[in-house]
């Protein structure tokens, strides 16, 4: 197995485990982590093709290199927003759930 | 489409750079100028978008922008063709309307900068640009981006007021358009492994069925429906939409979940024409049909005049997606494949007049009577009688009825399902616009009754809002004077394959 291949099953991996937790997990921290964990993997399946040289044929292609470098800090930003939305909310009702209940 | 860059391009580039700039020079100089700034900013965006749909109008082609002078595949490409235009003419006159309505609901503080209008009048801008950013992106990650912008700008509406419930129901929107974007994002890294481009005219010239285009269109389209709140994906959308003050509610439920549709057409049918598989159209189609039924009876069910348009706006969102098992794929040149793919364009911008309008006048109705439960209406139509005249004429392209764009759409998916022999989607158009003239008259019913107490009313509504509500009904009502046949500015820049028929 090249180390290219195992690159991307490492981010199909991350992928898959970042999926379940959003899914499954009902507290908004841990889904937060699960879209960091999500973002992680698709990031390194963008190293990936990089390196494959996408289908240019170069050795190494510098254009996913910038779409990553954009999308953390996408993902930064998505985080920095959703923590702060989730701080809010724990100051205002005293815990950190989206549950009405309780 | 032309290879090269178009003359007018740069009109693209201020339709996005405009409301950009807007938002620096309104965290600049500080929150007092923010309505200001937003007011100056926004007849000079409206002759944009009118330019950009006029030199549409008069090339008959795709407009189009280089950044930088890089051609694709190396550099980003904005185009606009008729579908774009009417989505940023319609973005335009919307944020004009909403900006004139919010007036009196943000108003600049006179002394200290205070949050709300701050914020709202730089969200309001930026909705614009991430808007207009989404109609003329050429590019998938470029789209990715505006996407995200779009999300960013619109969340904090949700919760301007920040009572612990509306924070909620913004955390909950940020989570599902989060989990969106990223599967989008996933979709996108396959593509440009598979194809080496992202832009979306190289990609649809290179794209081949099979396995990786498959997995990356299902990944996309899958997250754009998240961020369309689509049945299933639809748990965030009545507790955000209905929680956001009036204008919030009318930007949100108008104009931003209309950019992630948008983004499913242009996949479906720009980026894969011809390729897409109509059975992957047929559970769009099941899924747009669960929405309309489940959506309108829930509406029916509901206490408060907000939720009740919230879920509202479910059950319209599913009509938008009933043009894809009609519109996709049928043996090229067929009329009813046109005439559904324009129904659904010309659902999208109806509704988003229509839908503003509501969101408007519910609050209008809420800021008088100080609640908005559906009971305690009662007298409402004798004390506001232009507001709740707006709330019907927008009712009418809810319902489908004629004169409004809401008829002409209905009219055209209703057409191309029987012509198609598909008649099973007919029947849940019908079947919607019934349910949705019982959630009408269930409103309408009760605030044209006398109530029996005098009513007292909590604050007084000026004309001039009230005016403001009318005119953006009035849109939707005039929508319903296209001719019923496939648009003609809509079907510029459209790839051969989806034209055909009825021309």
């Amino acid at each position: 197995m090249s180390a290219v291949t195992l690159y991307g099953l490492c981010g199909a991996i991350l992928v898959g485990m970042g999926l379940f937790g959003l899914i499954v997990h009902p507290e908004p921290l841990r889904k937060i982590l699960a879209f960091n964990l999500i973002g992680g993997g698709v990031f390194l399946l963008f190293g990936a093709v990089a390196r494959r040289g996408a289908a240019a044929g170069f050795g190494g292609d510098p254009v996913p290199q910038a779409l990553v470098i954009t999308g953390i800090v996408v993902a930064f930003s998505a985080t920095a927003l959703a923590v702060a939305l989730l701080l809010r909310l724990f100051q205002e009702i005293g815990r950190a759930t989206l549950r009405s209940d309780g | 489409m032309p290879n090269s860059a178009t003359a007018g391009g740069f009109l693209l580039v201020l339709a996005i750079v405009l409301p950009v700039v807007g938002v620096l020079l309104s965290l600049a100089v500080g929150g007092r100028h923010a309505e200001r700034i937003a007011l100056t900013l926004m007849p000079a965006g409206l002759v944009v978008a009118v330019a950009i749909a006029a030199v549409v109008w008069r090339t008959h082609n795709v407009l189009q922008y280089f950044v930088g002078s890089w051609d694709p595949p190396l550099g980003v490409a904005f185009r606009a063709d008729g579908l774009s235009a009417a989505m940023i003419l319609t973005t335009a006159l919307l944020i004009c309307g909403i900006g004139l309505f919010a007036r009196a609901q943000f108003p600049s503080p006179r002394e200290v900068e205070t949050r709300a209008p701050l914020v709202f009048w730089t969200l309001l801008l930026a909705v614009w640009g991430a808007l207009n950013a989404v109609f003329i992106g050429g590019d998938l990650f470029n789209l990715y981006v505006a996407l995200e912008l779009l999300t960013f700008a619109a969340v904090p509406l949700v919760c301007l007021d920040g009572r612990a419930e509306t924070l909620a129901a913004a955390l909950r929107y940020l989570l599902f358009a989060l989990f969106g974007s990223i599967l989008y994002l996933l979709g996108a890294v396959l593509l440009y492994g598979a194809y080496g481009t992202l832009d979306i005219v190289l990609l649809s010239r290179s794209i081949r069925a099979g396995p990786v285009a498959w997995a990356a269109i299902s990944l996309m389209t899958a997250g754009l429906l998240a961020k369309a709140a689509l049945y299933p994906f639809h748990l965030w959308l009545p507790p955000a939409h209905a929680g956001a003050p009036a204008p919030a509610s009318a930007i949100l439920s108008g104009l931003v979940v209309k950019a992630p549709f948008f983004l499913v057409v242009r996949l479906w049918f720009d980026v894969m024409p011809g390729l897409a598989e109509r059975a992957a159209a047929q559970v769009l189609g099941i899924l747009g049909a669960t929405a309309i039924l489940f959506g309108s009876v829930v509406a029916l069910r509901q206490v408060r005049l907000k939720l009740l348009i919230a879920y509202s706006t479910v059950a319209q969102i599913g009509y938008l997606f009933l043009m894809f098992p009609l519109a996709v794929r049928l043996e090229t040149g067929h009329p009813w494949s046109t005439a559904a793919w324009t129904g659904g364009v010309l659902q999208a911008i109806s509704h988003a007049f229509a839908k503003a309008a509501m969101f408007m006048a519910a609050g209008l109705i809420a800021e008088a009577l100080g609640h908005d439960r559906i009971s305690g209406l009662a007298g409402i139509g004798r004390a506001l009688p232009i507001t709740v005249f707006a709330f019907a004429l927008a009712g009418l392209s809810l319902m489908g009825l004629p004169p409004s764009g809401g008829f002409v759409a209905k009219a055209m998916l209703l057409t191309a399902a029987v012509a198609a022999g598909q008649w099973w989607w007919a029947l849940v158009v019908l079947a919607g616009g019934l349910l949705a003239g019982g959630y009408v008259f269930l409103v309408l019913a009760r605030a044209l009754a006398d109530s029996y107490e005098p009513l007292t009313l909590f604050a007084t509504v000026s004309r001039r809002r009230q005016a403001v509500v009318v005119a953006v009904a009035l849109c939707a009502v005039l929508l319903g004077f296209v001719p019923l046949r496939p648009s003609e500015l809509l079907q510029i820049g459209r790839p051969d394959i989806v034209i055909g028929g009825l021309k």
